[in-house]
């Protein structure tokens, strides 16, 4: 097995229950991912691309075929391990930011420190760095009801960033920004894909995000329709 | 963790004020209730104790299995002698020794001829050695009207009310029509010292107090007590100090066979007050699990309410890589802090709630009008605090908010990750 490589599905299917019958989201998709790689999932509304991405994420498995995510099959792994996985070398970022609201820029961004149990001197020098990354320091203290949209976004992706992860899940992260966020975060992720070696995956339809893909994947009805490399 | 946890909580008010609310509420009413309940059950059960049972008291054999005809008849002969044993033998109680009688009371004109009449119920207790306790005891001081407390022979009180009826005042003379102890009739003068009102129906209809002697020379008594009766030191009437004292006593004291061989019952052998003093027993039991089921009810609903809120939260932290079950109980550990906030604020509450009827008393006399039991009810209730109240709210308030927040996130537990994800997508 190459050693470079982060994910690797094969004939990955997945089928919902759907009234009396089934709805197959993903038919048979083969597809492998190598580190250091900054790849989007790019198709029309219900092509499966979140689907396939939170199957990659170990928050759903797949109905038959195999997903390896570094080395574990995701369909195979109990709950606890899957949540190991992600715990140690995932980072997810989401359209819809999903901070928690009541506590302040620092702790979003600590809080995936604190399940690794790392000891406070440790947690305030990498969340420190994470929101220099992002260019936030001076909000450490503000909540996000007090952020504008890209900052909350950058929150975000400092709070899925400040442990190193080996692969980022980015679902739709531009969705909710206006062009000049959009650019600014995107950016900062290719800076850290660059820095860090951090493996990024898109699942998005827009345009400015599909820019910066040095990969495409196209997905169709669920299936893989084309692969680009830029 | 538990200090992000802490933080979340002090920051979300919608989270954590809802609940610590409820259980504030609840815990204060727990509290208060069973101070209160409490209070009035025991107020009950000594009222009865002070006027009528005692916390023990001795009788013939006799006398005990036809109590309620009063029969003087049969009544302790020797009663001092009989006393002094007792006091000998349990120095700790106190032992006072009782006349109840019966008969008319009936209020002369000037000419000797019966200007009113009514049928009484007396009470012959030790008014005049000082040592006995009595006057505190049925708080005779404050009890009364009109006039004083008799301190000479020949001086009786009668119920305010029943010296209304009469239409008789203190200094005037009432004339005692009962009959003695072998059955002829007895005709006693009284003087009539004084008025009481002491609050309770029963009592209030138609009583006549005088001291022992009097009542011993009136019904032919001489040395003779109907009633012995104990009283606990430090108030408050147990099995647990009623019971060696009875199998003591019956070791030493009872004759077999013999039907005016002295017996002694506990309170709770008379008048029906075992289940009463069962139930003061258990009420605090009954009154902290009610409480404790409707408050988790609650809690149960404010949780799902609450826990739809935090979905986007808890998919967070499951994307994140927090274990489901390390969610549900870091929301289990909240609802532990919640549950211990509030019981504290409410039984803070609950105690000031409690002090006050406890120290200045609810009047009820409206609702206890007509009572017949043999059981006393006082006209003013009263909390009593006992120092389970100081803690007992913990119980209701942690385990409702406990069992509330592990009902309502039972779903979080057992839905799939990926189903929450969703929720959280949507
Ligand atoms: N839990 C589910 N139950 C039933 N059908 C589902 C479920 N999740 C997804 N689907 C279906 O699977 C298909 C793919 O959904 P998916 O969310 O992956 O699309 P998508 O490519 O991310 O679309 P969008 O661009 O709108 O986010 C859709 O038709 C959707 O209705
Ligand atoms: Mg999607």
């Amino acid at each position: 097995m190459n050693n470079n490589l982060i994910i690797e599905t094969k004939h990955l299917t997945k089928r919902f229950p759907m009234g009396k019958g089934e709805f197959t989201a993903l038919k048979g998709i083969d597809l492998t991912l190598g580190k250091g790689e900054f790849t989007g999932l790019i198709g029309p509304s219900g092509s499966g691309k979140t689907t396939l991405l939170n199957i990659i994420g170990s928050l759903d498995s797949p109905t038959e075929g195999e997903v390896i995510v570094m080395g574990s099959s995701v369909g195979i792994m109990s709950a606890k391990e899957a949540a190991r996985l992600r715990k140690e070398n995932l980072g997810f970022i989401f359209q819809s930011y999903n901070l928690l609201q009541v506590h302040t820029v620092y702790e979003n961004v600590e809080f995936p420190l604190l399940l690794l149990k790392l000891s406070s001197s440790e947690r305030r020098k990498m969340v420190h760095d994470a929101l220099e990354w992002v260019g936030l320091t001076d909000k450490m203290k503000q909540k996000p009801p007090q952020l504008s949209g890209g900052e909350c976004q950058r929150v975000a992706i400092a709070r899925a960033m400040v442990k190193r992860p080996s692969l980022v899940l980015a679902d739709e992260p531009t969705a909710n920004l206006d062009a000049a966020n959009s650019h600014n975060i995107l950016q900062t992720m290719v800076k850290l894909n660059q820095d860090l070696m951090t493996t990024f995956l898109f699942a998005t339809h827009d345009d400015k995000v599909i820019g910066y893909l040095r990969r495409k994947i196209y997905l169709k009805d669920g299936l893989v329709d084309k692969i680009e490399t830029a | 963790m538990i200090k992000f946890l802490i933080k979340g909580l002090l920051r979300d008010r919608s989270r954590s004020l809802l609940p610590l609310i409820v259980v504030a509420i609840g815990v204060m009413l727990a509290v208060f209730m069973r101070g209160y309940i409490n209070g009035i059950m025991v107020d009950m059960i000594e009222q009865t104790a002070r006027f009528n049972t005692g916390h023990v008291k001795v009788m013939t054999k006799a006398y005990a299995e036809n109590i309620d005809q009063i029969p003087n008849d049969l009544a302790i002969m020797g009663a001092s002698e009989l006393q002094a044993g007792l006091e000998e033998a349990f120095p700790d109680i106190k032992w006072v020794s009782r006349i109840k009688f019966g008969g008319l009371i009936d209020v002369p004109d000037d000419n000797g001829e019966t200007r009113s009449q009514g049928p009484s119920l007396g009470i012959g207790l030790d008014l005049f050695s000082g040592s006995s306790g009595e006057i505190e005891r049925l708080n005779l001081s404050r009890s009364l009207v009109r006039g004083t407390i008799p301190d000479t022979a020949g001086e009786i009180l009668l119920s305010e009310e029943f010296s209304e009826k009469l239409k008789v005042s203190p200094g005037e003379e009432v004339t005692l029509i009962g009959s003695t102890m072998n059955g002829s009739m007895a005709i006693y003068n009284f003087i009539v010292s004084g008025t009481v009102r002491f609050g309770n129906t029963s009592l209030d209809r138609g009583s006549v107090i005088a001291d022992i002697s009097d009542v011993q020379k009136a019904l032919d008594m001489y040395d003779s007590a109907g009633e012995i009766l104990g009283f606990f030191p430090g108030g408050y009437y147990s099995d647990e100090k009623a019971d060696p004292v009875m199998a003591e006593f019956n070791e030493d004291f009872v004759t077999e066979n013999d039907e005016f061989s002295p017996v002694m019952l506990r309170l709770r052998d008379q008048e029906g007050l075992g289940l009463f003093v069962n139930l003061a027993g258990s009420m605090g039991a009954i009154v902290t699990f009610v409480f404790m089921v409707a408050m988790s009810l609650v809690l149960w609903n404010a949780g799902l309410l609450g826990g739809l809120r935090r979905y986007g939260e808890i998919g967070i932290r499951l994307a994140i890589g927090e274990e489901k079950g390390h969610v549900y109980r870091s929301m289990i550990t909240e609802s532990l802090m919640i549950g211990m906030a509030g019981t504290i604020i409410g039984t803070a509450f609950g105690l000031s709630l409690s002090w006050l009827l406890q120290t200045y008393g609810l009047d009820i006399s409206e609702f206890t009008k007509n009572a017949t039991t043999g059981i006393m009810m006082p006209n003013i209730v009263r909390a009593r605090i006992t120092p389970p109240d100081f803690y007992i709210g913990f119980i209701p308030g942690v385990i409702s908010t406990v069992a509330g927040t592990m009902l309502s996130g039972i779903g979080i537990y057992k839905r799939k990750t990926s189903q929450l994800f969703k929720e959280l997508e949507a």
